[in-house]
């Protein structure tokens, strides 16, 4: 029985003095009872816009519907009035959104959230809520909840918060769910247990699920329908293992060969040392315990790491979030006070003075993970690329830095007309290109990589790990690979260093850290992020 | 010139809000106008033309001997006597309001101050001086005063909080407490105790007014800059080895600008306020000097002569209401959420 049917949909945005955007175009399929449907493509291929204009959750009026329909059950929800929709947004229809972070009011308690649909759809007292909610709590395996109902947001690890949103969505029990990348802001270990959970609510319940993702490893194991898009447009659709298998648009191809693959050239030989470190120590000031006591509760980000790196070669360093790795880049960058001894191309980093560090800066740069704000956008391509040589290299006039910026330019691959453009005029991948492009005119030993991909599309990421290699390839850089997604650290690493909570528990080459993993919880990042898919009872055995 | 994308959509911003856009034409073509009060408002002809002669007053002082008059100082233009010599041998163009601030016109039917007529369009003021020229020339010194305090305060206000902001800490922590005790102050006590002292000029009560209005910036750039400096692309520049205060203007100063720009109208709206204010309450300006504030402190006065407090009130109540509409328009232009629809 079909309950979700979409039929001609279109979603243009509109802004006064710029042109209409037409985010999404002519899009129809439809969703059965218990069924799944993955939404796939790349970002603003307008996935979400879809999604979001089910529940008419779109920035109207500045959005608006020029064709289309969308029948729930055979009712009309698009334009539909608000009091009808708001009887359907979270009653019949629940929404999982991506950020658990950002997607719950950090003022109400969690008892509060996952009470607000049951109080106002189901007319429920406090108390017959609040046995619901312990419900519920049980239900999405998140039974310690239930002595934490009082808890807020911010108290809860990320894992935990996006269980709160599925109990929050499933609260009234809806026949449809729509998740939207329900996992992409979780750790690799909490994603598989995540999908696992939202598979079997769905078959428990009888539950459509609309979901939207970029992993097609994920939609692969959940999705029995896949709808590809490519700006706006559906460019394929079907039965996911037959669209998976045997792709015919060219854009889904691309999309299926664009997973991580391949391995680092080999380091070249004699391999002198770069950069050392010895029992190196990050603590961060903690709130104090109480008022008159004086110990304070101080955090130790990074916990005597010691590790060195050859010129020429590539460490990986692997974790979860909040595992200490970028705070461990930071130190070695001189970015944040640190204990214990850094030593960089024969100088002991903690000793010079600010002047002479410096002078050495140009030697060690970073990359960091969100294009979007590690670049200044108001100053244009050429102003941010040149910075470091009108600091660093003051006696080249303005003809010679245009021509370096143009040669870099090239070299990392964008158009040299680029340079008199805004960061704003750049996507995601292109951005990464300008702060590689920043980094590398400086001509640094050492190029600290701060989850560079994690931003991007799989398809992108795939041509900043081969332009990464190339560059390493030609100038014999060091680099220092930080992120915590274990296929492409496998395509970019020598070696690999596995951090948690601010230690080194494995360390290795990166082929013997991925067939024999020593250390447990390495073994279950490996199993978690090569086998997308909950352990089956069946492998567990 | 061309200006980046942002700051285009950022100008047709502003134009769309069409309120904002015509009180800033209107305020511009005022204030064009007042920066010639000289020529506009003046008890001197522009122009004397005598024994074939041409000569400007405005700008030159002649004694009224020169134009066959007995006495060796200043001429009085506006004296019948001088004015049949002048025009026995020539002629003379006075401007469109034959009065300066401080003329008096004693050729008044009435006693002083006197209502409207077609010599004086808005009346006299209780010592028979012309009430549209003092008009424009306070309306002048109140836009001048309000836009230098505006400047300085902004240029104090903007450096103090981009201080605190980019280094925190313990600068912040003191800084903070000094500003807290210090606008705890209260200002209107400390000029009236001041001016009764020494007598208050222009820039004496400007320098005063800097020393307690820099703080209203304050707040704001701090809390910008506290929002850039965790940025990516300051640590980039820091990795870059950036000198902090190429840091600080360079790649944080742009962003409080911002705040800065959409809270300036708001600023001069107050200092021409508080000026005001002070006139009214006579510990402002010199005694004579025209301004807003002396116009009100008449019109409580002469209650029976409406015209006084009414002009008051309509050109103070034009300046700032066309200040605000000015000053939407720009927290529009700023406002990046802002949609926009015709």
């Amino acid at each position: 029985m079909t309950l979700l049917r979409i039929e001609n949909l279109s979603v243009h945005f509109k802004n006064h003095h710029q042109p209409t955007m037409e985010a999404v175009k002519d899009v129809s399929f439809q969703l059965d009872q218990g069924e799944t449907l993955a939404l796939v493509g790349e970002s603003g291929s307008g996935k979400s816009v879809t999604a979001l204009s089910i529940l008419g959750l779109l920035p109207y009026p500045m959005a608006f519907h020029p064709t289309g329909s969308v029948l729930f059950h055979g009712q009309e929800l698009l334009n539909a009035s608000e009091s009808s929709l708001r009887a359907v947004r979270g009653h019949d229809i629940g929404m999982i959104f991506q950020e658990p972070m950002t997607a719950l009011n950090p003022l109400h308690t969690i008892e509060q959230q996952i009470a607000e649909p049951l109080l106002i759809h189901k007319n429920m007292t406090k108390s017959q809520a609040k046995e619901r909610v312990i419900d519920l709590l049980h239900l999405v395996g998140f039974p310690d909840g239930v002595n934490r109902l009082q808890a807020y947001p911010h108290q809860l690890s990320g894992g935990q918060r996006q269980r709160v949103m599925i109990a929050m969505a499933l609260a009234c029990e809806p026949q449809l769910l729509i998740a939207d990348e329900p996992t992409t802001a979780l750790d690799v270990t909490i994603q598989a247990s995540i999908i696992e959970l939202i598979s079997s609510l769905q078959k428990q319940f009888k539950m459509a699920l609309l979901l939207i993702s970029h992993d097609l490893g994920m939609v692969r194991k959940m999705a029995q329908k896949i709808v590809v898009l490519q700006e706006g447009k559906i460019v394929e659709k079907g039965l996911t293992q037959k669209v998976l298998s045997q792709p015919r648009h060219p854009y889904t191809k691309h999309l299926i060969a664009s997973e991580p693959s391949g391995h680092p050239s080999p380091p070249v030989s004699p391999r002198a040392t770069l950069l050392e470190t010895k029992d190196l120590n990050v603590t961060f000031k903690g709130q104090k315990k109480s008022w008159v006591s004086r110990g304070s509760l101080d955090v130790h980000a990074v916990d005597g790491i010691s590790f060195s790196l050859a010129a020429g070669e590539t460490l990986g360093i692997v974790g979860e979030s909040g595992s200490g790795k970028s705070t461990l880049a930071y130190a070695i960058l001189k970015l944040v006070e640190s204990k214990g001894y850094i030593q960089f191309c024969c100088n002991n980093l903690q000793e010079l003075s600010r002047s002479t560090l410096r002078i050495l800066r140009p030697q060690m740069q970073i990359i960091f993970q969100d294009p979007f704000s590690s670049l200044n956008p108001r100053l244009s391509i050429n102003q941010i690329i040149a910075e470091g040589l009108e600091i660093h290299q003051k006696h080249l006039d303005a003809k010679t830095r245009d021509h370096m910026v143009q040669t870099i330019l090239k070299e990392v691959g964008l158009p040299t007309a680029a340079r008199h453009r805004y960061p704003h005029e750049f996507s995601g991948g292109q951005r990464q290109r300008i702060a590689i492009a920043r980094a590398l005119i400086l001509k640094p030993k050492l190029l600290i990589l701060d989850e560079p991909t994690s931003a991007l599309d799989r398809s992108i990421q795939a041509e900043v790990i081969t332009l990464l290699r190339d560059l390493q390839a030609r100038y014999h850089l060091a680099y220092i690979f930080i992120s915590h997604d274990l296929k492409v650290v496998r395509a970019m690493s020598h070696r690999i260093m596995v951090m948690k909570e601010g230690h080194i528990i494995e360390e290795g080459l990166t082929e013997k850290i991925f067939t024999k993993p020593k250390n447990e919880y390495t073994k279950s990042l490996i199993r978690a992020s090569f086998d997308n898919l909950p352990s089956t009872p069946k492998r567990k055995k | 010139m061309k200006f980046s994308p942002l700051t285009q959509r950022r100008i047709a911003q502003f134009k769309a809000n069409r309120r904002g856009y015509w009180s800033l034409r209107i305020f511009g073509i005022l204030f064009f106008i007042i920066l010639f009060a000289e020529f506009i408002a003046n008890d001197k002809p522009l122009l004397v033309s005598f024994e074939g002669k041409w000569y400007t007053p405005i700008f030159r002082n002649y004694p009224e001997t020169h134009w066959g008059g007995k006495f060796q100082t200043v001429t009085n233009y506006r004296d019948t006597y001088v004015k049949n010599l002048i025009e026995k041998k020539g002629w003379m163009i006075f401007p469109p309001i034959p009065y300066s601030i401080n003329t008096v016109n004693f050729n008044l039917n009435v006693p002083a101050p006197s209502p409207p007529s077609s010599d004086n369009w808005l009346g006299t003021d209780d010592q028979g001086r012309d009430v549209l020229a003092r008009l424009i020339y306070g309306f002048r010194i109140s836009i001048f005063f309000g836009l230098i305090l505006t400047f300085f305060s902004s240029i104090i206000g903007v450096l103090a909080g981009a201080i605190q902001g980019y280094f925190g800490g313990r600068i912040d922590l003191i800084f903070q407490r000094i500003i807290e005790i210090w606008s705890g102050l209260p200002i209107l006590y400390l000029l009236i105790i001041l001016s009764s002292i020494i007598e208050p000029s222009f820039w004496l009560l400007l320098g005063i007014m800097l020393l307690f209005s820099w703080m209203m910036l304050v707040a704001v750039v701090r809390a910008e800059f506290f929002r850039t400096r965790s940025l990516d692309y300051i640590r980039a520049a820091e990795a870059l080895g950036v000198p902090t205060w190429r840091i600080m203007l360079r790649h944080m100063l742009p962003n409080a600008m911002v705040a800065t720009i959409t809270y300036l109208p708001f600023i001069l709206n107050g200092s021409i306020t508080t000026l005001t204010t002070l006139d009214f309450l006579g510990f402002g300006l010199p005694p004579g000097s025209a301004s807003l504030g002396e116009l009100l402190t008449q019109g409580k006065n002469h209650v029976q002569s409406p015209w006084l407090g009414l002009t008051g009130f309509f050109s103070l109540a034009f300046l700032l209401s066309l200040l605000i509409f000015i000053g939407e328009a720009i927290r529009d232009a700023f406002d990046p959420r802002k949609v926009t629809f015709r």
